[in-house]
Formats: C-alpha cells, sequence, structure tokens
C-alpha cells in the first residue's frame, strides 16, 4: 500500500476541500461565532498533548504534555461556551422585538 | 480498545466537527452545530484516553480541570464587546499547545512510534518542524494581535525599512533550519526554529492596522489549524490532520470572505505594508 505520509496527504487535501465547501455559505452575522467554535475545534491539538502527558514516569514531555493539555482545556471550555453566549446573542434579537426577555 | 475502533471514532469525531462548522453557517442549524462540536471533542478526548498505554490519571485531569475551569470563568465573565481579543488570546494558547507538543515528540518520539531519540524519521522531523514553526508564529501573531485589539499597543501599523526582505530573510532561515535539523537532530536546531518562527509571529502581525485585526484573527485560526495538521502528519493521526484543515481551509475562506465584505484587498491585509493605503499610512509614521 501506499505510505502513511501520502494516505495522511490524501485525507489533508480532501479535508481542505470539505472546510472549503462547508464554509463558503455563512451568513455574515455568523461569522463571529463561527471563528469560535473553529476556535474550540482547534484545540483538537489535545489529543497530541494528551499522548505527552500519558506516557508514564514523569518528565521533560510529560511536563510539556501536561502544560499543552491545560492550554487546550482553556480553549476547548472557552471556545464553546463564547461561541453559545455569542449565538444565544444572536438569538435574543428577534424576541426582544416582541416584547419577550429570555434568560 | 483496538486501534481500528480508534480510528473508527475519530472518524465519528471528524464527521462532527464538519457538521458543527456546517451548521454553523446557518442561523437555524448554529446552536446544534456548535453543541456537535463538543461532541466530537468529547469523542476525541475519550478516544485518546483509552487508547493511552499507562494513564498519568492524576496528571492528565488536573490539566484538564484547571484549563477548564479558567476557561470557563474568562468565557462567563468576558464583556461581549471583548470577544475580538478573546478569541486572538485564545488562538495564542493553541499555537502553544503545538510547538509544546512538538517538543515532547522531538524528546520523547517512542511514545508517539516516530523513532528513537537523535534517530527520528526523516518525514518526521519535517512534519514536525512545519508544526512547530506554524504553532509557534500563531503564538506569537495572536499575542500580537491581542495586545492591539486590547489597547496595550497602539493599533497603528508598525512599518520600517526593509521589513519584508527581513521576513523573507527569517522564512529562508527557516528553512535551512529545519534542513538542519533533519540531518543533524540537534536539539539546539529545533530550538532556533522555535525562536526564528515566534520572532515571525510578531512580525507578520505588526504591520497590519486595528481595523483589519478581523480578518487577522480569521486568518491566525487558520494557522492554529495548519499547525494541528502539521502535527498530526508526525503523529500519523487522521483526527488531527482532518481537523486541521478543516480550521486551516474554513479560516483562510473566512478572511477572504471578510476581506471582500469590508472592500479590501485580501493580499494587502495579510501582507500588510504592500497595501497601498497600508503603507501610506505606516510611512507617516
Amino acid at each position: 500500500g501506499a505510505s502513511p505520509l501520502v494516505i495522511g496527504l490524501t485525507v489533508f487535501v480532501l479535508a481542505i476541500f470539505v472546510g472549503y465547501h462547508v464554509v463558503w455559505s455563512v451568513t455574515p452575522a455568523l461569522h463571529s461565532p463561527l471563528m469560535g467554535v473553529t476556535n474550540a475545534i482547534s484545540s483538537v491539538i489535545i489529543v497530541g498533548a494528551l499522548i505527552a502527558a500519558g506516557t508514564g514516569e514523569f518528565g521533560f514531555s510529560e511536563a510539556m504534555g501536561f502544560i499543552a493539555v491545560t492550554l487546550a482545556s482553556v480553549n476547548i471550555f472557552g471556545g464553546f461556551i463564547v461561541t453559545y453566549r455569542m449565538l444565544s446573542m444572536f438569538k435574543k434579537k428577534p424576541k426582544a422585538a416582541s416584547g419577550g426577555r429570555a434568560n | 480498545m483496538s486501534q481500528d475502533l480508534a480510528t473508527l471514532l475519530y472518524l465519528g469525531a471528524s464527521i462532527c466537527f464538519i457538521l458543527a462548522l456546517k451548521g454553523l453557517s446557518h442561523p437555524e442549524t448554529s446552536r446544534r452545530g456548535n453543541i456537535l462540536g463538543m461532541v466530537g471533542m468529547g469523542i476525541a478526548i475519550l478516544v485518546t484516553l483509552f487508547m493511552l498505554p499507562e494513564l498519568n490519571f492524576i496528571l492528565i485531569f488536573t490539566g484538564i480541570l484547571i484549563g477548564g475551569a479558567v476557561g470557563t470563568v474568562i468565557a462567563l465573565r468576558i464583556q461581549m464587546t471583548a470577544l475580538p481579543q478573546l478569541v486572538a488570546a485564545f488562538h495564542s494558547l493553541v499555537g502553544l499547545a503545538a510547538v509544546l507538543v512538538a517538543a515532547a515528540a522531538f524528546y520523547n518520539p517512542e511514545a508517539y512510534g516516530i523513532g528513537q531519540a537523535g534517530a527520528i524519521k526523516a518525514t518526521s522531523l519535517v512534519e514536525m518542524a512545519i508544526g512547530t514553526a506554524i504553532g509557534a508564529i500563531t503564538f506569537t501573531g495572536s499575542i500580537v494581535a491581542f495586545a492591539k485589539l486590547q489597547g496595550l499597543v497602539s493599533g497603528k501599523p508598525v512599518v520600517f525599512y526593509m521589513q519584508h526582505w527581513l521576513n523573507l530573510g527569517l522564512g529562508i532561515l527557516t528553512v535551512i533550519l529545519i534542513i538542519g535539523l533533519v540531518t543533524g537532530q540537534s536539539g539546539v536546531t529545533f530550538w532556533l526554529i522555535v525562536l526564528v518562527t515566534l520572532a515571525l509571529g510578531v512580525l507578520i502581525i505588526i504591520p497590519i492596522g486595528g481595523a483589519d485585526m478581523p480578518v487577522v484573527i480569521s486568518m491566525l485560526n487558520s494557522y492554529s489549524g495548519w499547525a494541528a495538521a502539521g502535527i498530526g502528519f508526525t503523529l500519523e493521526n487522521n483526527l488531527l490532520i482532518i481537523t486541521g484543515a478543516l480550521v486551516g481551509s474554513s479560516g483562510a475562506i473566512l478572511s477572504y470572505i471578510m476581506c471582500k465584505g469590508m472592500n479590501r484587498s485580501f493580499f494587502s491585509v495579510i501582507l500588510g505594508g504592500f497595501g497601498g493605503e497600508t503603507a501610506t499610512a505606516g510611512g507617516a509614521d
């Protein structure tokens, strides 16, 4: 079969096309929440950090992994919650116009 | 859990992320999109934990608890007007995490199955170095974007003589250092790459004016994705490659769309001082 690098490249290029097509038709009002969610998703780097932190005896790599897990976790929780807050602001507007008060 | 099952579950997480981005492009599906993003991240973390040969439970959960608590408190307390700089600050964390993961892989390659210390596979080293370089640029670039938006430094473009040649020179130096890393496998070269690209991150963002920062944040988002993909190639992990490519391409497209919306040329924004009006604005200082 093909080498892991070539298989990885195939997956990589296909995913670039998916990203392009999925985002192309985004509504302008959703630019900021979309940035928030892509920011949260990019912390999938935590997968590499977990492998580094979880390899056994504590040493340099585990320390690097621990810090990376912590940083990525800030981003995961922060990113999704911030996106949630942006979206609830976005959803409130029509309700506020009809006199309702959400939350 | 077998490697095959883990890979299939990673595929499920990738699909969640694709649907999350898709959901966020339309108002009716946006909230569901955000939740799918959380589901995908949950699957990714759990599968990785199950696949670890040894689980440093206390270390990992301390990290997730501290980081999760800090992220939650900041995200709940932040004023909505300060959201752009918050997102910029968050990007810097992804960039730094990518650098740290690469450093961990460089000093403990056995854990990632990419060779022994001092005898790492050449392709893995190149991928690792690219991930490190983009991560470091994202880190310092995002800090500069944060500082400009927060008003810690002036939002005016910082332009100086021969700036683009300096950036080009540092870019070429990075390539030379990567070649040196592959041939020499030296830790010093690894950290030199980190240092040069940290400087490059600052230099790339300072010539861009405060008004263009939303585009820059989206661009840095894109960079953080490419960094994750670079690390994904090193670890031969399709989830990281797919997610990194998704974030990378969607961030780049979004910054292009935002430029068009503001009637700005994409390249003059990204390259800072090259654009006509930015150059004159900077030259007047």
